[in-house]
């Protein structure tokens, strides 16, 4: 494993609403090492996309960098001036949305739209914008004729394959993909992820990979970083996270997904709904739904534990992480808390 | 009871004969201008039978008719061709008291809990509708209520009634909605991807309440959804469907660990898991999308089958039956 | 709509109470409340004419030595604002106008808003051949080019103000209804109204219930606004010299002081009132359109 790419420390983002401020992201640390895939895994509203979005600084309006940095090839993303930062985009750091539809220009052929990437940002010749469009569309698996097509007339999973292409297209170092195959069927999602995990090993790009799905983190990423309420729950390598999880709620999760090897099983859910943020609990923030809190979680903010380098867990009980496993396995355990 | 004040004899709650559901979009200019056809075909041809107490997935890609599907059941459409009879008695002749008492007996899940369940309403009032048009005097709605909260496990429902939706939480609504469904104890249900809007962390409660709820009062259940993985968790058996009709149909088990139809296949092949280092196929079949407005000829699935041939341009495949399980393909000629 | 919520919470168990409530007014915007307070004083002096008037408006006044008070200037021999130049007291025509003008604007208002509710509701919900008929007839009445329509249909009938609301009426639905239908049609497959169906509910409990409460404060936002239209149609009309003879109305007040030549000599005092009642009734309907407008659509404040 390589040297980290981006480096995020105690990241702070706020969004200003009517009744307050919502700490959507509150001290999220993780580092992205290069050439790798890691998954930014939670539920809704726990921060992943405040995240993703923070690292590319198109924010709503009404959010607000509150603190922390990000670290990014020697450079504070967080204190960038926006015009450094908007020479880092596409070249450097790339996005891709969850849904391309959002992000394609519906009037303008998709040529037209790469074009303005690779001209623009990219300051290449009509001719030389030419011939990486082709390039690009053959790499994604597209037929080099559709690059004269509107955005309308590609389907689902054609239009992810065109946003995966612009992404790339001035071979950045990062690229930062939110839910890219949420919306779209078993067989595509599949496919997509296939030309994700292909070209990534191709290119030795970094990417990071926000979803709230367990098993597309299994299927493409090294490493997954799980947050919940606004912070980082558990980080490290994908293989012991999923496997060997030390943070109740990664345990939670890995057993409330069905499965189509094996027994039936019973699903535990992990009942409960995330604190609100306007007014997150004082202690650990997964207390009120984890069965196995005591006096200390609902007081004190967990520290950060390493039990190996590279692997964070934020548990006041992480060192009982074997028998709270064995636990966390049984129904009766999350029942309990219903 | 039945729909006609006749006792129930038969072993078979709804059969669908023949069902085509073809929806015009567009103007037939726009049509002629771009080359597209004006009918899409979202079901074209369906049969199947639901016995009394069984539960069933609808499995299949956006675009396949399942929804659509699940709305013909409940009389929310009326087909374009075909019949879809409930305790013998054709959907499209009920009207009056008899299509009442049927709405009363078959119910719908909501995808989405956020918006199945009217803003301005607080839940009490909601959960009171299907009460009210079911004649069910005052006094005796609150503890059908009641009651209907304690099944779908919302305990001390007297927290929950007063409050307005945008005051729960997803898990609770999706709760709420089922509660709404079963408040005056149907027999059938369509669970229409009832999971899908909700985060990981609650959805095992909800299917958990499903499958408690519809062994207790032995419901007869369509859950209609895209992922194999979550119908497998809930039902015996599966119809795959595939651009407007059926590709197999059969026991669970059977279709996932050995699915016969190419699409099957490559369904199974294409779920996801959530264990790492898991082996995973490459999947067997071409790339592209269906598409609704232009199928092909023959077999619907021809196009993106890596085992197509001549014949399945040709014709359409009649179903065959294979230990139990019925598969429309022409390799099991 | 959370300000007008709470304000009217306190009312909320009598009957007065939920009328006012279900009227969604738009008191959170500044404007809106000037508007409506604009509508509470003319309203009230409306109300209270037959108090306020100092005489009869339509009365030919003479001064104690039984001369003709014509022209005089406000204040003179207490007209407080004068008198016309056959001698009518100004400020009482005023008074009683303010009667006309909002009985024309309330009921064209009502009846505009009503009409065009039906129909988007009938149209939008049930669709179909109905729908069609419905929008053609929209369609036909969007082609009516509106004053002359309503000059024509007033001078066939018979000069009243009440065949000029009828005319505003046959002719302003068409914006509500079409604005309505496609609300309608949105809210229509919304999840919560196939969950009533499903539930046994019949369209006539889901239109009430379900649909007919979320496009409520969009016709009072036409409705709103219809009232300037009425009062300004029937303002012209009267200029123009087909309005109610027998009514004084701002309109007709400004018709009897342009024909008076009230313009050249000078006579300011006769046609700034009336003009100014007018604009100031529109200006508040406009007002409270408008926050209606930010109830119905919270993005525009942005």
């Amino acid at each position: 494993m390589g040297e980290a790419l981006l480096s995020v420390r105690d990241l702070q983002i706020a969004y200003r609403v009517s009744e307050g401020e919502v700490r959507a992201v509150d001290g999220t640390s993780f580092d992205v090492p290069a050439g790798t895939i890691t998954g930014l895994v939670g539920e809704s509203g726990c921060g992943k996309t405040t995240v993703a979005r923070a690292l590319t600084r198109v924010m709503p309006g009404n959010a607000r960098i509150a603190g922390g940095s990000a670290r990014f090839a020697g450079r504070d993303l967080m204190a960038l001036p926006e015009a450094e930062m908007n020479r880092l985009r596409w070249r450097d750091i790339a996005f891709i949305p969850q849904s391309a539809m959002n992000s394609l220009d519906p009037v303008y052929r998709v040529e037209s739209q790469l074009n303005e990437v690779l001209i623009q940002r990219g300051g290449m010749t009509r001719r030389q914008a030419r011939a990486r469009a082709e390039e690009l569309f053959d790499m994604v698996g597209i037929e080099a004729r559709r690059l004269r097509d509107y955005p309308h007339q590609f389907s689902g999973g054609m239009r992810q394959r065109v946003a995966i292409a612009l992404a790339l297209a001035l071979e950045p170092k990062l690229v930062i993909a939110d839910e890219p195959v949420t919306a779209l069927d078993v067989i595509v999602q599949r496919q997509i992820l296939d030309q994700l995990l292909e070209l990534q090993r191709r290119l030795g790009i970094s990417v990071i990979l926000v979803t709230h799905d367990i098993s597309v983190v299994a299927y493409v990423c090294d490493r997954v970083v799980v947050m919940y309420a606004g912070q980082v729950a558990e980080a490290g390598d994908m293989r012991r996270v999923l496997t060997r999880p030390e943070h109740p709620y990664t345990m939670g999760l890995t057993n409330a997904f069905p499965d189509l090897q094996g027994a039936i099983g019973i699903l535990t859910p992990i009942e409960g709904a995330p604190p609100n943020l306007l007014n997150p609990p004082s202690g650990c923030r997964f207390a009120p739904r984890c069965p196995f809190s005591g006096a200390m979680c609902q007081h004190r903010p967990p520290d950060v534990r390493a039990p190996e380098p590279g692997h964070a867990v934020s548990c006041h009980r992480a060192g009982e992480a074997p028998a709270l496993r064995a636990a966390a396995a049984r129904i009766e355990t999350w029942a309990a808390m219903a | 009871m039945s729909l006609d004040g006749a006792p129930p004899e038969t072993r078979t709650l709804v059969r669908v004969e023949d069902v085509r559901m073809h929806f015009r979009v567009g103007s037939p200019l726009s049509a002629a201008l771009s080359g597209q056809n004006t009918v899409v075909k979202a079901v074209d041809g369906v049969d199947f039978m639901l016995s009394r107490g069984e539960s069933v997935g609808i499995l299949g890609e956006s675009g396949c008719g399942k929804t659509t599907m699940g709305r013909l059941l409940l009389k929310l459409l009326a087909p374009s061709h075909g019949r879809v009879s409930f305790e013998e008695t054709d959907l499209q002749a009920l009207n009056g008291p008899a299509l009442r008492r049927f709405r009363a007996r078959a119910q719908l899940i909501f995808q989405n809990p956020f918006e199945a369940l009217n803003p301005r309403f607080t839940i009490r009032r909601s959960m009171a509708e299907p009460l009210e048009n079911a004649r069910i005097p005052r006094a005796a709605r609150e503890a059908r209520i009641a009651r209907a909260m304690e099944l779908v496990r919302l305990p001390e429902p007297q927290q929950f009634l007063d409050r307005y939706p945008h005051q729960l939480s997803g898990g609770q609504l999706q709760r709420v909605v089922m509660a709404r469904a079963l408040v005056l104890e149907p027999d059938f249900v369509v669970a229409d991807e009832p999971v899908s809007m909700l985060d990981v962390s609650v959805r095992a409660g909800v299917l958990n309440v499903f499958r408690e709820v519809r062994a207790q009062l032995g419901l007869t259940a369509i859950y209609i959804s895209h992922d194999l993985a979550l119908v497998r968790y809930v039902c015996e058996r599966t119809i795959v469907m595939y651009l407007g009709r059926i590709v197999e149909d059969g026991p669970t088990e059977a279709i996932v660990n050995n699915p016969l139809h190419p699409y099957t296949r490559a369904l199974v092949a294409a779920v996801p898991t959530p264990h790492p280092d898991q082996p995973h196929d490459p999947l067997p079949v071409g790339r592209g999308a269906p598409d609704a407005r232009n199928p092909p000829s023959g077999c619907r699935f021809r196009d993106r089958c890596p085992k197509a041939h001549e014949r399945c341009a040709l014709e359409d495949p009649a179903p065959k039956q294979i230990d139990g399980r019925r598969v429309f393909c022409h390799l099991f000629a | 709509m959370p300000s007008d919520a709470t304000l009217a919470a306190p009312a909320d168990r009598n009957l007065l109470g939920r009328i006012f409530r279900s009227l969604h007014l738009p008191l959170g915007d500044p404007f809106a409340l000037v508007g409506l307070a604009i509508y509470a004083l003319f309203i009230l002096v409306a109300i209270f004419a037959d108090q306020i008037a100092t005489h009869d408006p339509t009365e030919i006044l003479y001064t104690p030595d039984y001369d003709l008070a014509a022209d005089r200037s406000p204040g003179a021999d207490g007209f407080i604002l004068g008198t016309t130049s056959l001698g009518r007291d100004i400020f009482s025509q005023l008074v009683y106008g303010s009667r006309s003008a909002l009985l024309i604007g309330m009921t064209a208002a009502f009846m505009v808003a009503l009409i065009g509710t039906v129909v988007g509701l009938v149209a939008g919900y049930f669709g179909g051949l109905v729908d069609t008929v419905l929008m053609r007839m929209a369609d036909i009445a969007f082609g009516i080019p509106f004053l002359p329509f309503v000059i024509v249909l007033a001078a066939f009938l018979e000069p009243s103000i009440w065949n000029v609301v009828l005319a505003m009426a046959l002719v302003l639905w068409r914006d509500t209804g079409r604005v309505i239908r496609s609300q309608v049609l949105s809210l229509r497959t919304r999840a919560y109204v196939e969950a009533a169906r499903v539930c046994g509910s019949s369209d006539l409990k889901i239109v009430f219930r379900h649909i007919a409460p979320n496009i409520l404060p969009l016709s009072f936002l036409y409705g709103s606004i219809a009232i300037g239209w009425a009062i300004l149609t029937e303002a012209s009309i009267s200029f123009l010299g087909f309005g109610d003879p027998e009514t004084i109305s701002w309109g007709y007040m400004l018709q009897d002081a342009y024909a008076s030549q009230a313009l050249s000599t000078r006579a300011f005092y006769w046609f700034v009132p009336p003009g100014l009642c007018i604009i100031l009734v529109v200006v508040a309907g406009f007002f409270i359109s408008r926050g209606y407008e930010e109830i119905l659509f919270p993005k525009l404040k942005e």
